[in-house]
C-alpha cells in the first residue's frame, strides 16, 4: 500500500477491515458454520456437527464434485487454447479487423450467461448437431462463457510481449512457428497460466447457463448446492458449498504454484 | 563475403518519410558506422537490412542477391540491440543455440559452435546462467555471441553500447574492434549517435541528418574535411564562422580581417564557411610560429574545465567560437579581451550553404 504515515496505514487497514469483513469475509464463514450446523434458530447457526460433509464428499454428491471438476478443466483447456489462437491471430490483423474480433470475444460477458445457455440449447437441439442432453453441450456452454476471459486476458499479455524477443528470433532465422513455440508461448506461459486459472474458476462456479442445460447424469455441483438450498437443506447445502470452494481454491493454489516458477522476471 | 547495398532506399510512416532515398554501399568486410542525431533514420535503416520494415522504394542487397522481398528468418543477418533482447526463459548456452537450432544446423555441432561463439566474447564461464543472473555488460556480450554463433555475414548492431556506462562502454569497444579483426569477412553496419564510437570503430562512416545521408566517407576524411556543415559540426564540433573569399592565393576575409587559409577552388568574392576544430585553437598573445599566423579577437565568455582541457567559449565578433586547450596554469578571467589562433592548414574552407 502507498501510505506512508503511521496513522494513515491504520485508517487504511480499518477501512479495509470495515469493508472486507462484512463484504467478503462474514458471508463466507457464515457459510462455514453453517456446513457444521444442525440448527439455526439464534443468530448463528447451531448444534455443530460433521455429519454434512458426510453426505457431501459421497455418492451424488461426489459424482457432482468430478462432474464439475472435469467440466471446468476440459472447458477451460478449450477456451484457453481457443482463446490464445484468436488472441494470436488478432494480433496480425488490422486494427479495424481486430475491433471487430474484440468485440466478438466481450460478448459472451456482455450478455447474460443464461441467455448463453439459452442460445447454446437452441442451437443444439435439432439435429445434425443434436447435443441437448449430453455432457458435451454443458461443457460446450462453459467453453464458451469463459473464452472470452482468455482471449482478453492473452490479448492484453501480447500487447505488453516485447517485439523484440520475436524480431532476434526472426533475425537469427527462427521461422513463425519456431518463434511462436520456442519464443512467444514461453513468455506468455505465466499469463496462460492466470487465464486457465482464473477460465477454471469461473467454470467451476458457473450456475445460470447451466441450469438451462445439464442433463440428469452431468449434474455440476453448483446446481446440486442450488437444488439443496432449493428445497431447504440449507446445512447440505453450505457444506457442499464449503467443498466447492476448497476444490477450487486448492486448484488455484496449484496452477499459481506452476505460474511463480514459470515467471522469468 | 558479402556486402550490403541500399539502392534509393526510401521508407515512410504513415506518409512521413523518414528514410529518404538512401544510397550506401557497405563493402564486404567493412565496418559502416551510421552516425546521426536522434530520430535522423539510422535504426529505420538498420531495420530495413533486417527486413522488420518494408521500403516503400528502393531494393536493398546483401551478397549481390535482392533480400527486399524476403522476410527476416531469410536473409542471414546478424542483429544485435541496444535492449539486448537475451530470451529470458532461455539459458546463455540456450540463447547462443537458438539461431542454430532454428536454422537446423547438424545437432552435433550445435554445442562446440555455441561454445566458440561464447568463447570468442568472453562468456564461456557463463552458459548456465539466466540473462537476469548477468549485468549488461555481460548480456550485451552474449547478445553478440547470440548473433554470431550463427556466422552472419552480415551483423547488424544498433546502439549495441547505449545502454553501458562510459568504461564498460570503451571496453566493449576495444571487444568490438578485436573481434572485427578476428572475423575479417564480416561486413557490419553500426548504428551509433556517439561519434567517439564511430571514428574508433569504423573503416568509413555514414552521417545522416533528417532521414537523409549527409556524408560519406573514412572518419579521417570527416574529420579533416568535411563536405557538409552539418557533418563538420556533427563529427567533432568543429566552429563555423562565415567568410568571404577575397583571393585565390588563400586570402578570406571575417569581421574585416584577412585570414589565410586554402580558399582552393572558390572564386573571389563568394562567401563561405570557415571550420576549425575547437582543439586546434591556441590562446595567444600575437601571431607567431607555434601559434599560427591566423588571428581571432573576442572577449572570452565562459571557461569549463574539463579535467586534461579547458574549453573556452569566446564571442567573435558575435560568433560564440569554442577552443579546446590543454589545462591552463593561469585561466583568463571571462570579460577579458583574447585572441586565438589557427595554423591554415588547420582550417577548413566549405563552400557556403554545402549540403544543406
Ligand atoms: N514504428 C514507427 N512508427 C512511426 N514512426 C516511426 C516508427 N519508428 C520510427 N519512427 C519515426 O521515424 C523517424 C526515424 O526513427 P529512427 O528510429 O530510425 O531514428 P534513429 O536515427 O534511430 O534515432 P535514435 O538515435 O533516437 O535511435 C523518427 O522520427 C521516428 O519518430
Ligand atoms: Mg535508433
Amino acid at each position: 500500500m502507498l501510505v506512508h504515515s503511521k496513522a494513515g496505514r491504520w485508517a487504511a487497514w480499518s477501512l479495509f477491515l470495515f469493508l472486507f469483513l462484512p463484504l467478503f469475509a462474514l458471508p463466507l464463514l457464515v457459510v462455514v458454520a453453517a456446513s457444521f450446523a444442525t440448527h439455526w434458530s439464534g443468530a448463528l447457526p447451531s448444534g455443530p456437527t460433521g455429519a454434512n460433509y458426510g453426505a457431501a464428499v459421497r455418492g451424488e454428491s461426489l459424482r457432482a464434485l468430478t462432474t464439475s471438476l472435469v467440466t471446468a478443466l476440459v472447458s477451460s483447456l478449450l477456451a484457453l487454447t481457443a482463446g490464445t489462437w484468436a488472441a494470436l491471430a488478432a494480433q496480425a490483423l488490422r486494427k479495424g479487423a481486430r475491433r471487430v474480433m474484440d468485440a466478438l470475444f466481450v460478448l459472451p460477458v456482455a450478455v447474460p450467461s443464461v441467455v448463453v445457455g439459452l442460445a447454446v440449447l437452441v442451437a443444439f437441439s435439432r439435429p445434425p448437431l443434436l447435443l441437448n442432453g449430453t455432457a458435451t453441450i454443458v461443457v460446450l456452454a462453459h467453453t464458451v462463457l469463459v473464452t472470452a476471459f482468455a482471449y482478453q486476458s492473452v490479448s492484453a499479455a501480447l500487447v505488453r510481449l516485447d517485439p523484440a524477443y520475436e524480431q532476434a528470433a526472426a533475425s537469427l532465422g527462427a521461422r513463425p512457428g519456431h518463434v511462436l513455440w520456442r519464443v512467444k508461448i514461453p513468455l506468455l506461459l505465466p499469463s496462460l497460466n492466470a487465464a486457465a486459472g482464473l477460465c477454471f474458476a469461473l467454470s467451476m462456479g458457473e450456475l445460470s447457463a447451466t441450469m438451462m442445460l445439464y442433463p440428469p447424469d452431468w449434474m455440476p455441483l453448483p446446481v446440486r448446492i442450488f437444488a439443496a438450498t432449493d428445497r431447504g437443506s440449507l446445512f447440505t447445502g453450505s457444506a457442499l458449498a464449503v467443498v466447492l470452494m476448497a476444490t477450487t481454491l486448492l486448484v488455484l493454489a496449484a496452477f499459481s504454484r506452476i505460474r511463480t516458477r514459470a515467471s522469468y522476471r | 563475403m558479402s556486402g550490403i547495398r541500399f539502392d534509393s532506399v526510401s521508407v515512410a510512416y504513415h506518409g512521413t518519410t523518414v528514410l529518404d532515398a538512401l544510397d550506401l554501399t557497405v563493402e564486404p568486410g567493412e565496418v559502416m558506422a551510421l552516425l546521426g542525431p536522434s530520430g535522423s533514420g539510422k535504426t529505420t535503416a538498420l531495420r530495413a537490412v533486417a527486413g522488420f520494415v518494408t521500403p516503400a522504394a528502393g531494393r536493398i542487397l546483401i551478397g549481390g542477391r535482392d533480400v527486399t522481398g524476403l522476410p527476416p528468418y531469410r536473409r542471414g543477418i546478424g542483429m544485435v540491440v541496444q535492449q539486448y533482447a537475451l530470451f529470458p526463459h532461455l539459458r546463455v548456452q540456450d540463447n547462443v543455440e537458438f539461431g542454430l537450432r532454428a536454422r537446423k544446423e547438424p545437432k552435433a555441432e550445435i554445442p562446440a559452435r555455441a561454445a566458440e561463439a561464447l568463447e570468442m566474447t568472453g562468456m564461456a564461464g557463463y552458459a548456465r546462467r539466466y540473462p537476469r543472473e548477468l549485468s549488461g555488460g555481460q548480456q550485451q556480450r552474449v547478445a553478440i555471441a547470440r548473433a554470431l554463433a550463427i556466422r552472419p555475414q552480415v551483423l547488424l548492431l544498433d546502439e549495441p553500447l547505449s545502454a553501458l556506462d562510459a568504461q564498460l562502454r570503451s571496453g566493449m569497444l576495444a571487444e568490438l574492434a578485436r573481434l572485427h579483426r578476428e572475423l575479417p569477412d564480416v561486413s557490419m553496419l553500426y548504428v551509433t549517435h556517439d561519434q567517439v564510437e564511430a571514428l574508433t570503430l569504423a573503416d568509413r562512416i555514414a552521417v545522416m541528418d533528417r532521414a537523409r545521408l549527409q556524408d560519406c566517407g573514412t572518419p579521417q576524411q570527416l574529420y579533416r574535411a568535411p563536405r557538409t556543415e552539418f557533418t563538420a559540426s556533427f563529427v567533432g564540433q568543429a566552429n563555423l564562422l562565415p567568410v568571404t573569399v577575397a583571393d585565390t592565393a588563400g586570402a578570406a576575409l571575417f569581421d574585416g580581417r584577412t585570414l589565410t587559409v586554402d580558399t582552393g577552388t572558390a572564386a573571389p568574392g563568394t562567401t563561405a564557411t570557415l571550420c576549425v576544430r575547437p582543439h586546434l585553437l591556441a590562446l595567444g598573445a600575437g601571431p607567431d610560429a607555434l601559434h599560427g599566423p591566423n588571428a581571432l579577437h573576442g572577449r572570452l565568455g565562459e571557461v569549463q574545465w574539463r579535467g586534461a582541457t579547458h574549453r573556452l567559449y569566446v564571442d567573435v565578433a558575435g560568433h560564440r567560437v569554442a577552443a579546446d586547450l590543454p589545462e591552463l596554469r593561469e585561466t583568463p578571467t571571462p570579460g577579458t579581451e583574447v585572441t586565438l589562433h589557427f595554423a591554415p592548414r588547420d582550417a577548413v574552407l566549405l563552400a557556403a550553404g554545402a549540403g544543406a
